[in-house]
C-alpha cells in the first residue's frame, strides 16, 4: 500500500541558496506529521514542492502514490493545500469563496452546495456565510482556508504555518478540527516554527537550513535528555555562578524566566539536582530548589544544533 | 528607591457601552521582564496604548518612571524602546543606515553610538549589507539594536522571537536578561505561550480583565482546578474520543504520540488508566505532568465551558 504523502530526496535551490536538500518524508493515512523549523529552514519550499506548485531540482514527491510532477492533475485531486497566505478573495463572502473554489475544483451542480454546507458547519462558520472574507478575524480566515482546502474531500492535507498570528483560543479550536480529520483517515503534514505545536503531532521532523536534522515521535526526540533537565528556583543567576561553581556534571546553565534551567551530563540528573541543593544550603541560600523537569523540544533542538554553549555567569 | 518603570493603576477603557479594559493594575519594576498574553480582542493592545500614553483611560492612570503618562513630556517617552518581530526595518538600507535612521528618529546625536551598538550586537561584519538580505536571527538582532540605540530603560517587545530558531531565540533572551541585570525593564506582548515562559512574570488578559499575574512556575501550580496528565493508550485517536466524553476530564488533546488530559479537582491518580484499560485499549499508562502555560491560559479563558 502506498503512503499518503511521500518525498524522496526532494531538493530545490533558488539561485545560490539551497532551500531544500534531499528531504525524505512519509506520512500515512490518519497520521499527522510536523515539519518544524525556523523561518528560512525550507518548510514552505517543501510544502510547495509536495503540492506541485514548484518543480524539484531532484528527487520526487508522491501524493496517494501519484507523482506530483508527472501527473500533477490527478495528484492534486487528492490534495488539500492551505498555503501561508491562502488565496481567499477578500471582496467575496465566505459562501462565495467556497463556491468559487468548488468550481475551480470541478464540483458541479448540487454536489458543491452540499459539500460547502457540510464544510461550513465543520469549521463552525455557518453564522458568517454572508460576511466578506476580509472582515473575518485571523482565526476565522484560517477556518475558511481549511474549509476551502477540504471542499473536494482530499485524502492529503498540507498546512503551511496555519496558526501564524492566531491567538491560543482559536488555535485550540483549529486543532480539534484536525483531530476530526485524522479520525476520517486524512493524512496531515503541518509546518510550524512553534515547538509546542509540533509536540502535538505523531511525528516531528526538525528542518534546519534545508536539511532534516532529526525525525521521530516527540517521545523519541526527548529521550536523550530525559532525566537531565533541571529547574532551579529561588536562585539569583549572579550568586548561582559563585556558590554552584563546585558542582560537577552541569553541561549548560541558562536563565529561563524567573528560574535557571540546567542540562546535566547523561545519567547525572538526580545527582546534580541534589548536589545543587546541598551547595545552596552550605552557602546559606535557603530558598533554592532544584528538581528534574521534562525536557522540551526546544531543549532538544538547542542540544542538537551546533552552538556556542553559554554558562550563566561565565 | 527607584520608581517602577511602568505602573498601571485601575486602568479602565470604555468605548460606548463596550468595556475594552476593566480595572487593570500592575507594576513593572526596573530589571523585570513581564509577559502580557491574551487572545485577540482581550484588551491587550488597548492596555498597551494606555500605559504608553497613546490613549486616555476612562478611569485610572498609568505612570512611566513615576510620572503620570497623561502629563509626561517627550523626555519620559525617550526612555522607551519598541521592538517587533515584524520589525520596522528598511530592507533596502544597510544595517548601519538602519541604525542611523533609528538614531535620528530617537534624537541620538552621538555618532559614536552607532559603532558601539554594532559591536555590542555583533553586527560589524554585516554593517554594510542590506538589511533585507539578512537571515531572520540577524534581523531580529538589528531590530533590537535599533530599539536600544537611545539607551531606553523600558523595552516593549512584541512577539520578539516568533519564527526564529532555538539557538537564536536563546541568544536573544540572553541579551534581554543581560539588559535586565543592568536595570532595563521589558514588557513582552505575545500570542505564543512558549515565548511567555521566558518572562519573570506573566499576566494573562481575558475579556478585558487581567485574570492572573505571577511567575510561570506559580501559575502552573496554582491556576488549574485539577491536574494534568500524560496518557498513553493505543489506538490513540479512539482513546482521545473516550477521554473527551469522560466526565472527569476537563480537556483532552493530542500530545504527539500520546494524549494530554486535564482532569477536574479530586479525580484519582489512575482513574483514567483503569477506565481505558477496561475499555480494551492497549499499552495504557497515566503519568502526572506539569501543566503548561497553555493549560493555564485555556483554564482561565474558560475554554472548556464553551466546548
Amino acid at each position: 500500500m502506498s503512503r499518503a504523502i511521500e518525498a524522496i530526496g526532494l531538493s530545490r535551490a533558488f539561485g545560490p541558496t539551497q532551500a531544500l536538500a534531499g528531504l525524505d518524508l512519509a506520512v500515512d493515512a490518519g497520521e499527522m506529521v510536523a515539519l518544524l523549523g525556523p523561518d528560512g529552514a525550507g518548510k514552505t519550499t517543501a510544502m510547495r514542492l509536495l503540492a506541485g506548485v514548484i518543480r524539484a531540482d531532484s528527487g520526487s514527491a508522491r501524493l496517494a502514490g501519484i507523482d506530483v510532477a508527472r501527473e500533477a492533475e490527478s495528484a492534486r485531486a487528492h490534495l488539500g493545500y492551505v498555503p501561508q497566505r491562502f488565496g481567499l478573495y477578500g471582496e467575496l463572502t465566505v459562501w462565495e469563496n467556497l463556491r468559487f473554489l468548488a468550481e475551480v475544483r470541478g464540483l458541479a451542480g448540487r454536489a458543491w452546495r452540499d459539500r460547502a454546507e457540510a464544510m461550513l458547519s465543520f469549521v463552525g462558520l455557518e453564522a458568517f456565510r454572508d460576511r466578506r472574507a476580509r472582515a473575518l478575524s485571523g482565526g476565522m480566515k484560517q477556518k475558511l482556508g481549511l474549509a476551502a482546502a477540504l471542499i473536494h474531500e482530499p485524502q492529503v492535507l498540507l498546512l503551511d504555518e496555519p496558526t501564524g498570528g492566531v491567538d491560543p483560543l482559536a488555535r485550540q479550536g483549529f486543532w480539534r478540527l484536525l483531530v476530526r480529520l485524522l479520525r476520517q483517515g486524512v493524512a496531515i503534514l503541518i509546518s510550524t516554527p512553534y515547538m509546542d505545536e509540533a509536540a502535538r503531532c505523531g511525528r516531528v521532523g526538525f528542518l534546519h537550513q534545508g536539511r532534516m536534522l532529526v525525525e521521530g515521535t516527540p517521545t523519541e526526540l526527548r529521550r536523550p535528555l530525559q532525566g537531565r533537565m533541571i529547574e532551579v528556583t529561588g536562585a539569583s543567576p549572579e550568586r548561582f555562578a559563585t556558590w554552584a561553581v563546585g558542582v560537577g556534571g552541569i553541561e549548560e546553565s541558562q536563565i529561563f524566566g524567573a528560574a535557571l534551567r540546567l542540562r546535566a551530563a547523561s545519567g547525572l540528573g538526580e545527582a546534580v539536582a541534589s548536589d545543587i541543593e546541598d551547595a545552596a544550603r552550605q552557602a546559606g541560600e535557603i530558598d533554592v530548589h532544584a528538581r528534574l523537569v521534562a525536557p522540551s523540544l526546544e531543549d532538544v533542538f538547542r542540544f542538537l544544533l551546533p552552538t556556542a554553549s553559554h554558562v550563566v555567569g561565565a | 528607591m527607584n520608581p517602577p518603570a511602568l505602573a498601571a493603576h485601575g486602568l479602565t477603557k470604555r468605548f460606548g457601552d463596550f468595556t475594552a479594559v476593566e480595572n487593570v493594575s500592575f507594576t513593572l519594576g526596573p530589571g523585570e521582564i513581564l509577559g502580557y498574553v491574551g487572545p485577540n480582542g482581550s484588551g491587550k493592545t488597548t492596555t498597551m496604548r494606555m500605559v504608553l500614553g497613546l490613549l486616555r483611560p476612562t478611569v485610572g492612570r498609568a505612570e512611566l518612571f513615576g510620572q503620570d503618562v497623561a502629563h509626561a513630556g517627550d523626555a519620559i517617552r525617550q526612555q522607551v524602546g519598541y521592538m517587533s518581530q515584524r520589525a520596522a526595518l528598511y530592507d533596502e538600507l544597510t544595517v548601519r543606515e538602519n541604525l542611523s535612521f533609528y538614531a535620528m528618529a530617537y534624537g541620538v546625536r552621538d555618532s559614536a553610538r552607532i559603532g558601539e551598538v554594532l559591536r555590542q550586537f555583533d553586527l560589524q561584519a554585516v554593517a554594510d549589507a542590506a538589511a533585507g538580505a539578512l537571515p531572520i536571527g540577524w534581523r531580529q538582532r538589528l531590530a533590537l539594536a535599533g530599539a536600544l540605540i537611545h539607551r531606553p530603560r523600558l523595552l516593549i517587545l512584541d512577539e520578539p522571537t516568533s519564527g526564529v530558531d532555538p539557538v537564536s531565540r536563546r541568544s536573544f533572551w540572553d541579551r534581554i536578561y543581560a539588559l535586565a541585570a543592568q536595570g532595563v525593564a521589558a514588557l513582552v506582548t505575545t500570542h505564543y505561550l512558549e515565548e511567555a515562559e521566558y518572562c519573570h512574570r506573566v499576566g494573562i488578559m481575558i475579556r478585558g480583565s487581567l485574570l492572573a499575574l505571577d511567575e510561570p512556575a506559580r501559575l502552573k501550580r496554582s491556576t488549574l482546578p485539577g491536574a494534568a496528565w500524560d496518557i498513553f493508550a493505543e489506538p490513540v485517536l479512539e482513546a482521545l474520543q473516550e477521554l473527551e466524553s469522560d466526565p472527569s476530564v476537563v480537556r483532552a488533546g493530542l500530545a504527539g504520540d500520546h494524549l494530554r488530559a486535564i482532569t477536574r479537582a479530586g479525580a484519582g491518580t489512575d482513574e483514567l488508566q483503569a477506565r481505558l484499560t477496561a475499555r480494551g485499549f492497549r499499552d495504557v499508562r497515566q503519568e502526572p505532568v506539569e501543566p503548561s502555560l497553555e493549560d493555564v491560559f485555556l483554564a482561565l479563558a474558560g475554554e472548556e465551558t464553551s466546548g
